[in-house]
């Protein structure tokens, strides 16, 4: 079997991603530590385009980009499946996938400002998750269903980064009342064992981004 | 069978896409051309979350983003393969898909810009992607899927028709063979094959659409400031 290694840092929701879709499917693989201060010559060389976390290094050669590395997982490794068979519902699949991607970096913009920007970040964060409310969980456990899946995977910021966000800068974003799909899913999706046992210790991302934004506005 | 329509505009490179694709694999399709100044029910009830074309209906049933459809109609039906068979090559493939959806707002910036040291950055941004999408998407191969088109040259079909036009409009030339001389010859391979030159909007009229487009878009900027 080909070697799996998984270039990443912590406590990156990107990293996070695979390490959900590699454990879920009991796939072993070797974490190499990346310093994005100072860059290592081989995050250089395994993704010149980007120069970004994650990387998925397999037998050798290497898938960058969080959710293309997912479908390349699902494929190489097809049992517990995390992408619906039928093509319909693995089309509604994908579409949400793109959403999350499009629309989560509006939380992180929350994040990083102050002031009117920050305001208008909060606004489009609430826009994205009325809509996901309305429109992408429906009545079932998880998105699509009673297991987790590629998509649960990709909204996995919401379950655990976005309350950092909200304690950090005290933006309240989720209320359980006006998004109680949303709450259930994040309270079912975090009693997942494969994401229990796999979530960064809270308190460690808390003091982390804390940090962070202190840094960030202090550059402003 | 069931039927497959397709909503689209006509003068979106999103829209060319699909047809491209169900083109290439001989599917049956209804074109339903939107307004989209002013939308039809069946767009808003088809896609509520953008309200946005393409939306391909297949026995009924919606779905939105022409990159979800594309991959959709590859699998629903697989005469003609536009993705590789081997799945590194396959992400590989979706890499560089995906790096034209990375690169969108500096293609708007440069799409937007009107003068000055503004414009001149974003040219250089603007070709900076070109110089990368030429050197490691493409190479030395006649188009991005090898000797035949695939998904990647369809997802850049906006390079290769409506960004030529667009360079007309601004009066800025950026993807010249002094400068791009592989990715120049894909733009001239690419727009010989036949299902693109039977399928692409009429020229006349997609210069006039781009500069209202681009006036629009500046002047809401411009009020914004």
């Amino acid at each position: 079997m080909a070697e799996v290694k998984l270039l990443a840092t912590w406590p990156s929701p990107f990293y996070y991603r695979v390490v959900w879709a590699l454990k879920s499917k009991g796939i072993a693989y070797e974490f190499i530590e990346e310093d994005l201060a100072n860059k290592s010559p081989l995050l250089l060389q395994y993704n010149p385009v980007h120069k970004k976390i994650p990387v998925l290094i397999h037998g050798g050669k290497p898938i960058c980009e969080s959710m293309i590395i997912l479908e390349y997982i699902e494929e190489i490794w097809p049992k517990n499946s995390l992408l619906p068979n039928d093509p319909y519902e693995k089309a509604v699949a994908r579409f949400w996938i793109k959403f999350a991607d499009d629309k989560s970096p509006e939380i992180w913009r929350v994040f990083r400002s102050v002031g009117e920007e920050q305001e208008k970040a909060a606004k489009d964060s609430l826009e994205m998750l009325k809509t996901i409310e309305e429109h992408a969980l429906g009545e079932k456990k998880f998105f699509g269903g009673d297991k987790i899946g590629m998509v649960g995977i990709a909204f996995g910021q919401l379950a655990q980064w976005l309350q950092v966000i909200e304690d950090v800068t005290g933006v309240k974003l989720l209320e359980a009342s006006e998004f109680p799909r949303l709450q259930r899913w994040i309270n079912n999706f975090k009693q997942v064992p494969v994401i229990n046992e796999n979530l960064p210790d809270y308190d460690q991302m808390f003091a982390f981004f804390k940090g962070r934004r202190q840094m960030l506005l202090a550059s402003k | 069978m069931a039927d497959v329509k397709l909503h689209g505009f006509w003068a979106s490179p999103f829209s060319y896409r699909v047809i491209w694709a169900l083109k290439i694999k001989g599917v049956d399709y209804e074109y339903i051309e939107e307004d989209l100044s002013n939308k039809s029910e069946l767009l808003l009830k088809y896609n509520p979350v953008y309200k946005k074309i393409p939306v391909l209906v297949h026995g009924g049933k919606p779905i939105a983003e022409s990159l979800v459809i594309l991959e959709y109609i590859e699998e629903t039906w697989p005469g003609n393969p536009l993705l590789p068979s081997d799945p590194y090559e396959k992400a590989m493939a979706r890499f560089w898909i995906q790096f034209a959806v990375a690169k969108a707002s500096v293609y708007r910036a440069f799409f937007v810009s009107t003068g000055g040291e503004d414009q001149e950055k974003a040219r250089k941004d603007w070709l900076e992607v070109l110089k990368i999408l030429e050197d490691q998407a493409l190479g030395d191969k006649k188009f991005f899927g090898g000797d035949t088109i695939n998904l990647v040259d369809i997802s850049y079909g906006v390079l290769a028709y409506w960004f030529k036009n667009t360079e007309e409009v601004i009066g800025i030339k950026v993807l010249e063979p002094t400068t791009l001389p592989r990715l120049s010859q894909w733009v001239q391979n690419f727009m010989q094959v036949p299902v693109i030159k039977e399928n692409i909007p009429d020229s006349h009229k997609m210069l006039a659409y781009l500069r209202i487009v681009r006036e629009k878009i500046i002047v809401a900027e411009q009020h914004n400031k």
